[in-house]
Parts: structure tokens; C-alpha cells; sequence
């Protein structure tokens, strides 16, 4: 890095550095480590490889509604068993842990020009709760009875009664657990990723001049330590009703001729509780996809990213709109039905900010010079079906067309479409374009290039026919399509078709993985900034980033982290850190 | 340019999937006509939305794609544009909530000539109650539940006495009538779901929550739980046969009261029990077989 002296506009170190906690040993440089970027690895394999748990999951679900009655071990049981852990795993488990403690334990320090994370051994044990939380969470698998197969909603009564698999055996209390030590541990790394934001950026870098990829994690971080406490409290009030058999959620009840001991409870105010943090829970994972793909699209555009500040209020707004609309998923819970107006208002104000979005970026393309990189298709995968996936919101969001809509396949699509394909697409874009800094390599092309077209045309042939089976009535969460008369044969040869192709995109990620795993090796050198990015992750004097980022000194900043094609400018990208002016600033402040 | 033929090729075949596969909403029977007119207006919107967002994606990764020497252009904002999206996005948005919010305040106003029905759910069968002669539903709670008792009829009440007490059976209405669906459960959630009506509404214990509707088809109708109420879930079906008035009155003629089965002299009494013990080991029974198999 050349030694440069503040310049005009620079303000001066206000503190001295901290030396950081330096590893003495392999366990605490590999295992037990404070770095973030370990952590980061760590976070990500750890989600990966319940992801994949996840994944076989999706198989023996499709197995059974594509082929019903071929495979005799898929029991209504188990149907419910594998649903209900589906869901959990790949929103929590998988995309949570995934956006915020992978790509935000890598990205957060390299992006804004700090050494580490303000509090690394707080950061440290994060991790090592996140992953008691995912071994409780499997241990059930294991467990009497089976893990829980409540649906991923969990809702009370069912949830905890022997009329649902694991409701009076193990299986939802070890959920429960689990997601009481996965809120622990993430507001370890919560209240770390918002501090390093707010406190630990280097000289120059204002809040507007973040990359969006920051300001994405930063605002669902902030979002998330606000809504995972509902969850949280539900979680041990229904723990409490299930273990010593008190009535948050538990009216009156006779079950199958039996009165049960509970009395007074509100099953809804589960529902309340959980979609306070459900609703926010979908723009937790929507959010970072939000920042990353921005950054993607401008990086491998190489444009400026279109409207930065009306995208920086876009993703605060959404984040805070996302609070006032948790009963849109409640229209047929039985609440007052005058709540829908409600509801139904504030549901269809956030797609303003969310369409907003949607034009930046492909505004962004116009006039670019796009570059059909791995992660650009990604990128444009991500508009296509985020764009498609947030449209049927639209139907869902508008309280009286979600009656006959709700609980049946066209949900199903919606959000596998919206908070389930969109942002998985995104995941796979970053991690093409973020794997060389990473790993100093490559990830290879060809095999790269098979697995974008599989996934991106495989995942949109699973779900934009699955919502017409949803118009039908078809309900969801039915183990069995059996003796229904709104199912016409075509309707089970669709289904068919939709499992064949499940089948499919499973396989393209066995081949993502083999690409992972053997370009750590045998990928093309990468050198420090292939892309030839704007942002400080890609300045680093080292590849992969040393302990600590950025060498001796740390990156002072003079722009923002556009700058790409400047009129006058001989590189079509300036860096952060390059000062000089080129012409009258257009950055906007 | 293979991608922006990709791009084209999603738009023309979403459409077309759209307009010529087979898989369309059943055939309506209720009122609720309005709710379909609604989900027209808002695939039409959305679908002219989808189709313009794509096609522009097209037509720049076709137009503005890498080529040696190309350069992008500087511009970083232009607010004239972004409000101008702003406003008709907005516009757009106001299409769709509007008549929305005008059909769901007719969803939730129940004309003041519906008769009530109530639906009890359980795991995992539908009953029906009618109010009697007297034109109302007795009062009813969970506790007061037993094998005599199913459905929690307080025995107190006098304006009990004369409900019409439909077990484990078919419920039959009468076409052209708007009912008022008083439903109730006791035990978990259940939502009582007839695809050709349109409307459904959850069941929550400890509560009675509605919806109405007006039949406007007889025929023979098949009834969905669509709440996840345990294992036996997908097989929680129900019939609602919707009749001519003439039939109507003959089905309603041949049911019993709360009152006729609750007294213990009468032989009907034992024959009922039974047949809702039968009925409820059809489910477990077929839970069973599903089980084994």
C-alpha cells in the first residue's frame, strides 16, 4: 500500500489502533479462532453442511408428493417430520447464518477498512453456540420419536400434542432448544456486525460511502436483533407450556376424547409472536441478497450502482416497514378481520421501496458494460426471479386474494420463489466472486457455468408451475394428494414432473461442491483483484487477507464505492483508497 | 446473447404457460366472484410488470454486453426518473389494494339475512351444528366435551336444546341462501377450506371465528382442512352438499336434535355413539394403512 498523508477532508485517527489477540497455536488459529474471516469459513461450512441436510430433505418430500404410494418408509410421519425440518433449517440454520455470520463476518471488517471485528472472542463464541444450536437441532433426528414435524411455523396446539409427530416425544423440545441457543448465539455476532459498522470504519469512509453489500447486512442485523427476541420469548413460553404444562398458547382442549390439563391459553398469540420476527425474518435473508447483488451487478457492469442513496433509504425503509406487516400472514387465522385493512396497506406500501430496488438495478445495466461473468448470471438470475417471486406477493399481500390463496402450493411458490431461490441465487453469485479473495483461486468456468443454467432453469421450471397448482386449491403441507377431487390427473403428472426436476437442480449442487472443494487446489491463480473491484476487500496486500487485513497501515478512503468507468479516469474502476480527483466529484453525499 | 434469448424465452414462456396449460382454478360456486375478478386484475398488472422488467434486462445484456473497447456510462443518479418510477409504481400499487380493500370489506359484512352454520373441527373429522326452531345456536364450550356430548353443547342452555346436530356427516345447504360459517375447534388449529367457495377461514380452540358466503351451485362439494392440524391432516376431508330447497328441507326434516340425542332413554342415543366411534376409527384406521403401507 503506498504511504499516503491524510488528505484534505480526512480526519485524523481519533484513537490509537488495538493490537489484536494474535493465535499462538494451530487450535487457535484454525478452530478456536478470533479472527473474523475463520469465523466466516467456519459460519459458512458449518451452514453448508446442514444445507445439505436440508437438501436430502427437499428429496424425500418430493419423492413422496411426485410419486405417492412408491416409497412405503415416507409415512405421513415423516412426510411432516422432513417438511417441518426443511423450512427450519434452510431459513435459519442455512440463510441466516449464512448472509449474516458468513458473508457478514467476511466482508464487514475487509469492506469498511477495520482489522477484525470489534469484539473477535465475543465473535468466536457466536460461532460455537451457532454450532450447539445445529447439533441440538440434528440431535433430534436421533431422539425417540423423531424431530418435530409441526411445520416450520411450529404452531400451537398441534405443535406440542401427540397428534403431531415429536409433539409429546423429544422432537419439538430439542427444536425449541435449538432456537433459544441459535438466538444466543447470533446476538453475539449481531451486536458485533452493528458496532464494527457504526465504530470500527477506517479514516474516510462515511456511512454513505459504504458498499451496499454493508449497509444490506447491516440494517437485517439490526432487524434481526430486534425480531429474534419475539421468537425468542415464544420459544420459551411454548417450552414452558410443552415441559411444565402452563397455557400461553394452550386453550381448553379435548383431545381425542380426553380433556387436557391446559385452559385459557391464545394459540394465536403464537402466531403474533411468530411472524413478528417471521415477516422481519424474510428481508433478514432478502436484505444482505439485496447489498450483494447491488455490488455484483455494479462490479460486473462496471457502472456505478444506479441511484445509491435512494438504495441506501430503500433497504432502511424496507427494513422498517418489514416491522408493521407480520398479520399478512395471519388474513385467515381467525384475528379481526378488520385488521386486514391494515395489514393489507402496509403489505403493498413496501413494495414501493422493493420496485425501486428492482429499477436501480436493472437501470444499473443500461448503459453499462456488462461482462457475463459467473456472478453476473447470478445476478440477473436473482432479478428475474426475485422480480417473479415478489409479484405473487402482491396476490398474497392483498388481504382478500390471499383467502382462497393461503395455505395452498401457491404460497409454497411464492416464498420458495422470493426468500428461497432469489436469495440462494445471490449466495451463489457472491460466492463465485468473492471465492478468489477467499482462496486466492478461481472457481472453474465450466463446471461454474453448468451449474448456473441447471440451477437458475431448473429452480424456475419447480416453482412458477407449482403456483398454478396452489390457483387449483391444491393445500399445502398434505403428505397425502389422495381422494381429492380438485386434483385431476394432469395435476399429479405436474407434480411429477416438478420432483424430476428437483431431482435435477440437487444434482447441480453436488457439482457447485466438487467446484468448491477442488479449486482450493487446482483453480486458476486469482491475484488480488480479478474483478478489478472498487471496494477494500480487493485492496488488500495480501490474498488471501493476512490476520489483522490490511498490513501496517490501514486503507484510508476518498470515494465511494462506485467509481467505475469515470469519465477522465485511464482504469475503468478507481479504489476506495486511490486519492486524486478526476474531474468535479459526482459521488453523492 | 444466449442469455438475453434465455431472458426472452421465460417472458413468452411464462405467458404462454399462463394462457394454455390446463391448471386453472376450479370452477367457482359462491358469490365470491369478486375475490376471482381480483386475481384477474392483479395477474394482469403483475404480469405486464414481469414481462417489461425482463424484457429491459434482455435488451441491455443484448445491447450494452461487453465488447472490446466499450466503456459504461458515468451517471450515478437521475432523480427525475426515480421519481418518476416512484409515482407509478405507486399508482400501480393503489390499483391493486383498492379493489382489494372493497371486496374484503364485503367479506367481512355479513348480510343480516345469513343463517348460521357452525363447523366444529377435530382431529381429524368435520361436524355441523343448525340452529333449531327458535333460529339460534346454543352456547358451547371445550370443557363440556364428553362421548355424550361431542361437540361441547352447554346443556344448561336452553337455546340449545333444539340445535340440529350434524356428527361426523355430510352438511347440506341450501342453494342461493348466504350462510354465516361459525367455526370452531376443539383441539388444534383446522381451516375449513371448499375450494369452489372461494373463502376459508382458520379454526382456533378457545374461539369462534367466521366467514359467509352465499352458494350459488348445487352439487356435491369436497371440504379441505388447510391448517396442519397433526398426521392425520390430509386426510380430514368433509362433503357440503348444496341443495335445492326442496331437498333442502327433506335432509334437515330427517336430523336430530341436541335434545334427541342427549336423552338417555332413547335407543338413538346409543346408535349414534357408535356410529362416531366408527367414524372416528375410519381415521385412525386409514391413518393405519397410510402408516403400513
Amino acid at each position: 500500500m503506498v504511504d499516503i498523508t491524510p488528505a484534505d477532508g480526512i480526519p485524523p485517527a481519533e484513537v490509537a489502533e488495538v493490537e489484536l489477540y494474535h493465535p499462538h497455536s494451530w487450535w487457535t488459529k484454525y478452530i478456536f479462532s478470533q479472527d473474523a474471516k475463520v469465523i466466516a469459513v467456519q459460519y459458512s461450512a458449518t451452514a453448508t453442511g446442514i444445507g445439505l441436510v436440508a437438501l436430502v430433505l427437499s428429496w424425500l418430500m418430493r419423492l413422496q408428493l411426485g410419486f405417492p404410494g412408491t416409497f412405503n418408509f415416507i409415512t405421513p410421519e415423516a412426510y411432516y417430520q422432513f417438511i417441518t425440518m426443511h423450512g427450519m433449517i434452510m431459513v435459519i440454520y442455512l440463510l441466516t447464518a449464512l448472509f449474516l455470520g458468513g458473508f457478514g463476518n467476511y466482508l464487514i471488517p475487509l469492506m469498511v477498512g477495520a482489522r477484525d471485528m470489534v469484539f473477535p472472542y465475543v465473535n468466536m463464541l457466536s460461532y460455537w453456540i451457532y454450532l450447539l444450536a445445529v447439533l441440538v437441532l440434528v440431535s433430534s433426528f436421533f431422539a425417540p420419536g423423531g424431530p418435530t414435524g409441526a411445520g416450520w411455523t411450529l404452531y400451537p396446539p398441534q405443535a406440542i400434542m401427540s397428534g403431531t409427530p415429536g409433539g409429546q416425544d423429544w422432537g419439538i423440545i430439542l427444536m425449541l432448544s435449538s432456537l433459544i441457543l441459535f438466538i444466543i448465539g447470533f446476538t453475539m455476532g449481531g451486536l458485533n456486525y452493528v458496532v464494527t459498522v457504526l465504530q470500527g470504519r477506517t479514516r474516510g469512509m462515511t456511512m454513505m460511502r459504504l458498499p451496499l453489500t454493508v449497509w444490506g447486512i447491516f440494517t437485517a442485523t439490526v432487524m434481526a436483533l430486534l425480531a429474534f427476541p419475539a421468537l425468542f420469548v415464544a420459544s420459551v413460553m411454548m417450552l414452558l407450556d410443552r415441559v411444565l404444562g402452563t397455557s400461553f398458547f394452550m386453550p381448553a382442549i379435548s383431545e381425542l376424547g380426553q380433556q387436557l390439563a391446559h385452559n385459557g391459553g391464545s394459540p394465536i398469540l403464537f402466531q403474533h409472536l411468530f411472524w413478528f420476527f417471521g415477516h422481519p425474518e424474510v428481508y433478514i435473508v432478502a436484505l444482505p441478497a439485496f447489498g450483494i447483488v447491488s455490488d455484483l451487478i455494479s462490479t460486473h457492469a462496471r457502472k456505478n450502482i444506479f441511484g445509491y442513496r435512494m438504495m441506501v433509504w430503500a433497504i432502511v425503509g424496507i427494513g422498517a416497514l418489514s416491522f408493521v406487516v407480520w398479520a399478512h400472514h395471519m388474513y385467515v387465522s381467525g384475528m379481526h378481520p378488520y385488521f386486514g385493512f391494515f395489514f393489507a396497506t402496509t403489505t403493498l406500501i413496501i413494495a414501493i421501496p422493493t420496485a425501486i430496488k428492482v429499477y436501480n438495478w436493472v437501470l444499473t445495466l443500461w448503459r453499462g458494460d456488462i461482462h457475463l461473468t459467473i456472478p453476473m448470471l447470478f445476478a440477473l438470475a436473482f432479478i428475474v426471479t426475485f422480480v417473479n417471486g415478489g409479484l405473487t406477493g402482491l396476490f398474497l399481500g392483498n388481504v382478500v386474494v390471499d383467502v382462497p390463496l393461503s395455505d395452498t402450493m401457491f404460497v409454497v411458490a411464492h416464498f420458495h420463489m422470493v426468500m428461497g431461490v432469489a436469495p440462494i441465487l445471490v449466495v451463489f453469485g457472491a460466492i463465485y466472486h468473492w471465492y478468489p479473495k477467499v482462496t486466492g483461486r478461481m472457481l472453474d468456468e465450466t463446471l461454474g457455468r453448468f451449474h448456473f443454467w441447471v440451477t437458475f432453469l431448473g429452480a424456475y421450471l419447480i416453482f412458477f408451475p407449482m403456483h398454478y397448482l396452489g390457483l387449483m386449491g391444491v393445500p399445502r403441507r398434505y403428505a397425502e394428494l389422495t381422494d381429492m377431487t380438485i386434483m385431476t390427473e394432469s395435476a399429479r403428472h405436474l407434480n411429477s414432473f416438478i420432483s424430476i426436476m428437483a431431482f435435477i437442480v440437487g444434482f447441480a449442487q453436488m457439482v457447485f461442491l466438487f467446484n468448491l472443494i477442488w479449486s482450493i487446489r487446482h483453480g486458476r491463480e486469482a491475484g488480488g483483484n480479478p474483478w478489478r473491484a472498487t471496494t477494500l476487500e480487493w485492496q488488500t496486500p495480501q490474498t488471501p487477507p493476512a490476520h489483522g487485513n490490511f498490513g501496517k497501515n490501514l486503507p484510508i478512503v476518498y470515494r465511494w464505492a462506485y467509481d467505475y468507468s469515470v469519465p477522465g479516469a485511464k482504469e475503468d474502476f478507481i479504489p476506495q483508497n486511490m486519492p486524486g480527483s478526476f474531474g468535479p466529484s459526482r459521488e453523492p453525499t | 446473447m444466449a442469455v438475453a434469448l434465455v431472458l426472452v424465452l421465460i417472458v413468452v414462456g411464462s405467458v404462454s404457460f399462463h394462457l394454455l396449460s390446463p391448471w386453472w382454478w376450479t370452477p367457482i360456486a359462491s358469490n365470491w366472484d369478486y375475490i376471482d375478478n381480483t386475481i384477474i386484475i392483479t395477474f394482469w398488472i403483475t404480469g405486464v410488470v414481469f414481462a417489461a422488467v425482463v424484457l429491459f434486462m434482455a435488451y441491455c445484456v443484448f445491447r450494452f454486453r461487453h465488447r472490446e473497447g466499450n466503456r459504461a456510462a458515468y451517471e450515478p443518479e437521475n432523480k427525475r426518473l426515480e421519481s418518476w418510477l416512484t409515482i407509478v409504481t405507486a399508482v400501480g400499487v393503489t390499483t391493486l389494494l383498492v379493489p382489494g380493500l372493497f371486496v374484503w370489506s364485503r367479506f367481512v359484512t355479513v348480510p343480516s339475512d345469513a343463517t348460521e352454520v357452525e363447523v366444529i373441527g377435530q382431529q381429524w373429522q368435520w361436524s355441523f351444528r343448525l340452529p333449531g326452531k327458535d333460529g339460534k345456536l346454543g352456547t358451547s364450550d371445550t370443557r363440556d366435551v364428553s362421548a355424550d356430548n361431542p361437540l361441547g353443547i352447554i346443556p344448561g342452555d336452553p337455546n340449545g336444546q333444539d340445535d340440529v346436530v350434524v356428527e361426523a356427516a355430510d352438511l347440506h345447504l341450501q342453494v342461493g341462501k348466504p350462510v354465516k360459517m361459525l367455526l370452531r375447534s376443539i383441539d388444534v388449529l383446522h381451516d375449513f377450506f371448499v375450494p369452489e367457495f372461494r373463502a376459508k377461514m382458520d379454526m382456533v380452540p378457545g374461539s369462534v371465528t367466521y366467514f359467509w358466503f352465499t352458494p350459488t351451485k348445487t352439487g356435491t362439494f369436497q371440504v379441505l382442512c388447510a391448517e396442519l392440524c397433526g398426521q392425520g391432516h390430509p386426510l380430514m376431508h368433509g362433503v357440503v352438499v348444496v341443495d335445492t330447497q326442496q331437498d333442502y328441507l327433506a335432509w334437515i326434516g330427517q336430523q336430530q336434535t341436541f335434545a334427541q340425542l342427549s336423552a338417555p332413554q332413547k335407543t338413538g342415543s346409543a346408535d349414534q355413539a357408535s356410529g362416531t366411534m366408527a367414524s372416528g376409527l375410519n381415521v385412525a384406521a386409514k391413518l393405519e394403512t397410510v402408516g403400513s403401507r
